[in-house]
């Protein structure tokens, strides 16, 4: 191949059982013009170190898995080319906002139990049995919650977010517009179960519409666009329960 | 972590939400006519004459809009300056903060009604 080239790759390194604090190591890695960061840790951990750790596995943008901080931005290392970044050096470092296990990989212990939290999945007030068929949707009825339903949870919007950076409680850009997903899903009865954890003051309200959560999202889900509908929506019901107290809450 | 829905922050929020609004769409017009057209001549400065004015003040409708166009960017600062502050660093009075702030509103509202209601 003649159109190898060399681009210097300086990686975060932490290994709790050596260091106590997290070191940096460099790297030279010979690529191709079709090589991604992911392929550049990969050749890495096959052929210089092979104790660089890191999270990988669908390569193509779905697994959410391989997200990393590439020179200080949140990007899923499978899509981003290392070309565009020669003849420059690069940095990688593992998600900021979480805390490190060991090298690149992250503990994200804290955005599952958030994911939790907000019920993503279709919540029936009673399901109808299998016999009368399936719940019947519109494209319409579709078009309301797809683009909120291509989260792969990479957790990038969690590392661009400030203020999750400063308030760790926040509920944070993907389990809410997931939660939200899922109350504008016609089929979905579970708005009521999911309140008090949207709503919340480390929900929604937590929010300062910086936006950074919709600029690194890889599958241009739009979190920051949940955040302000559900405001809107919860301070509409709230004022309607205000001023019509006997009418339905809902 | 135990989550519960937080009762009076869509009331803050959606004064917010209102005064940015009405802060972004008619105070422009407000600056354009006091702050330029005027300056510019393309207004009879007569036309804004303290007798005038003070007479169009007497209108309550005048009244209604002006508490409107005074009142609910109050809140939209306050709430942004709440949050602001916070986030530079001010966490630990996250407490003290929207009492400040809000109270802060809350008087320029007295302020407010207090001159075209009463002084007026």
């Amino acid at each position: 191949m003649s159109d190898l080239r060399t681009i210097k790759i300086t990686v975060l390194r932490y290994r709790p059982e050596e260091e106590d604090e997290p070191t940096e190591q460099t790297y030279e890695v010979e690529f191709r013009d079709d090589w991604v960061v992911l392929d550049a840790l990969n050749h890495i951990k096959d052929h210089i170190d092979g104790t660089l750790s890191f999270r990988w596995s669908c390569r193509m943008g779905v697994c959410g898995s391989c997200g990393m901080m590439v020179n200080g931005e949140p990007k899923l290392t499978c899509a981003a080319m290392l070309r565009d970044y020669y003849p420059n050096e690069m940095h990688v470092e593992p998600l900021v906002n979480f805390p490190i296990v060991r090298d690149l990989v992250t503990d994200m212990t804290d955005f599952m139990d958030k994911l939790k939290a907000v019920k993503p999945w279709i919540i029936r007030e009673e399901e109808k049995p299998v016999s009368e068929g399936e719940y019947l949707q519109t494209p319409d009825q579709l078009k309301d919650y797809k683009q909120f339903s291509q989260c792969i949870n990479c957790m990038l919007c969690y590392a661009a977010c400030p203020v999750y950076g400063l308030e760790h409680d926040f509920v944070g850009p993907a389990a809410i517009a997931l939660g939200h997903r899922y109350n504008l899903d016609s089929r979905d009865e579970g708005n009521q179960q999911r309140q008090h954890v949207i709503a919340s003051k480390e929900g929604i309200w937590e929010c300062t519409y910086v936006g950074e959560c919709s600029v690194v999202c890889p599958k241009h889900v739009d979190p920051a666009e949940a955040i302000q509908q559900t405001k809107v929506a919860t301070t509409t019901n709230r004022l309607k329960s205000l001023v019509m107290p006997w009418g339905n809450k809902k | 972590m135990n989550y519960k829905e937080h009762k009076s922050e869509p009331f803050w929020w959606g004064m917010f939400s209102q005064g940015g609004v009405i802060a972004a769409l008619l105070i422009p017009i407000h600056i354009f006519l006091c702050g330029l057209a005027v300056p510019l001549g393309l207004i009879d400065p007569e036309l804004l004459s303290y007798e005038r004015i003070t007479a169009l003040l007497q209108n309550p409708l005048v009244k209604l809009y002006l508490c409107v166009l005074l009142i609910f960017p109050l809140y939209h600062a306050a709430h942004r300056i709440r949050f602001t502050l916070a986030e530079i660093g001010l966490h630990s009075l996250a407490k003290v903060l929207p009492v400040l702030c809000y109270g802060g509103a809350l008087a320029g509202t007295a302020v407010v009604l207090y001159i075209l209601w009463v002084l007026l």
